[in-house]
């Protein structure tokens, strides 16, 4: 079947098996392999991308359930010149990350998060992130990136 | 994990819907966020022949204030329930456990008429319909007919809907009145090991998560409580009647004494 979607502002049509799912397709047809697959059953967030500004996991939707719809991936969020999106800067300059299994995933749904709680403290941070685990860092230094990438932004940094 | 094949048949409007279920009768099944009927079927546990993909139905996303009731789109999602004002206003209790149900992502997806139609006694939804009273309205291509949520669960994952009908509508009467959600769980993101939700509103109602086969109102607490007993005596009694599932998480003795610990505490929240 036919699935049309822009992916990081690029329009791509495909023929697709209805049982592809979206990250897969996004990974092995559209050929971004920056989303990752954790565990493969809906619980890791590792897949998170943004499916019309909200995050989603996308290892739990059909590619056709995405027809007509705008996708963000991890590659999708810095500048053309390179800047970084604020949230990976700041996950950058707070040591967020270890093995960096998880980031695209805690990244994107922290922009998302970000989106709807642009005034966001630290427990809302931590119940926000509750879907993306991470195996390495104890998750203290991320939520510490997400408040200061949601501070930069309220100040004008531009995302 | 991959699903075995399907056929895949978009929706784009509700009677379309009907008809393709009319056509496909028991092979066919309906996808709304997918965030339950997916995993099963990555799982190899549904491999249904036909998805008929109603996602798209906007039109049936929609929280409205009806007089005495609200009532709700099946294909609303859990945040927008979570967010909407009418909820959050007239029945809090609502907003409070769509915001409790799995995740944000999963919140971004999953619809509370895919949660109700699902029929699963973990899920926080039906327990909230359950102790609001509220009433479910399917549309087949026979017509539309209404069913009471206390009617609606038959048993472990299946509800009174016929194969060819749709879940259009949950109405719930206003309730503004005090709520407790308990939900008792190991991990953040995990479903309910057992879960309750209690509203003050005259008479008082309880229903619980995870105690038996379906989702189910803890009908002795509430028998004790009309009778004017106090919290800690009404939660002795509330697994009274119900037999609990025992699993990995817990035994059936354990869900026993959960109900009856956050029972307890649910009902002195909301001040009986
Ligand atoms: C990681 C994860 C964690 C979760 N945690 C929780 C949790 O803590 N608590 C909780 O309650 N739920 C939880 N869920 C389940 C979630 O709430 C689902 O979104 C919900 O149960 C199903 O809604 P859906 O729209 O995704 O339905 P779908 O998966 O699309 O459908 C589910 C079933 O309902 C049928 N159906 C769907 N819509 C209709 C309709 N309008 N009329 C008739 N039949 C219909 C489908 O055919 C299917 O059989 C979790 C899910 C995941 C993936
Ligand atoms: S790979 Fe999608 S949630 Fe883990
Ligand atoms: S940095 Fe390794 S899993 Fe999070």
């Amino acid at each position: 079947m036919q699935v049309r979607m822009r992916v990081n502002g690029t329009e791509y049509v495909h023929e697709v098996e209805p049982r592809l799912l979206l990250v897969y397709y996004l990974r092995e047809v559209v050929g971004l392999t920056g989303t990752n697959v954790g565990c493969d059953t809906s619980s890791c967030g590792a897949c998170t991308v943004l499916l019309d500004g909200e995050s989603v996991k996308s290892c739990t939707m059909l590619a056709l359930q995405a027809d007509g719809a705008e996708i963000t991936t991890i590659e999708g969020l810095a500048s053309p010149d390179g800047t970084l999106h604020p949230v990976q800067e700041a996950f950058r300059q707070n040591h967020a990350l270890q093995c960096g299994y998880c980031t695209p995933g805690m990244v994107m749904a922290a922009v998302s998060l970000i989106r709807e709680h642009p005034d966001l403290d630290e427990a809302t941070v931590r119940e926000g992130l509750e879907g993306n685990l991470c195996r390495c860092t104890g998750y203290h230094n991320i939520v510490k990136a997400v408040l200061a990438a949601a501070s930069a932004m309220s100040a004008g940094v531009p995302a | 994990m991959i699903p075995a094949a399907f056929d895949y048949q978009r929706a784009s409007t509700l009677d379309e819907a009907l008809s393709i279920l009319a056509d496909r009768g028991e092979d066919a099944k309906l996808l709304a966020g997918g965030h339950s009927l997916l995993p099963l079927m990555r799982l190899r546990l549904a491999t249904p022949a036909v998805l008929v993909d109603i996602g798209g139905l906007r039109d049936l996303s929609y929280v409205q204030d009806r007089g005495d009731e609200v009532a709700i789109g099946a294909l609303t999602r859990h945040r927008d329930l979570q967010i909407s004002e009418l909820l959050l206003n007239q029945v809090p209790v609502l907003a409070h456990v769509a915001g409790q149900v799995g995740d944000p992502q999963v919140r971004h997806r999953g619809t509370i008429g895919g949660s109700l139609a699902h029929g699963d006694p973990a899920s926080d939804l039906p327990a909230a319909i359950l102790a609001l009273d509220g009433t479910l309205c399917a549309r087949g291509t026979s017509g539309e007919r209404t069913i009471p949520a206390t009617e609606f669960f038959t048993g472990f994952l299946e509800t009174a809907l016929r194969p060819d009908e749709v879940l259009t509508e949950i109405r719930v009467p206003k309730s503004p009145g005090k709520f407790s959600f308990k939900k008792f769980n190991r991990r953040a993101q995990d479903w309910a090991i057992v879960g309750v939700v209690a509203l003050s509103d005259s008479p008082a109602r309880v229903a619980l998560v995870n105690m038996a086969s379906t989702p189910v109102r803890a009908s002795a607490t509430e028998a004790a409580l009309a009778a004017g007993a106090a919290a800690n005596e009404a939660a002795q009694r509330a697994s009274e009647g119900l037999e609990p599932p025992s699993d990995t998480n817990a035994t059936t003795e354990f869900r026993r004494h959960l109900a009856t610990v956050l029972v307890r505490r649910a009902l002195e929240e909301v001040g009986l």
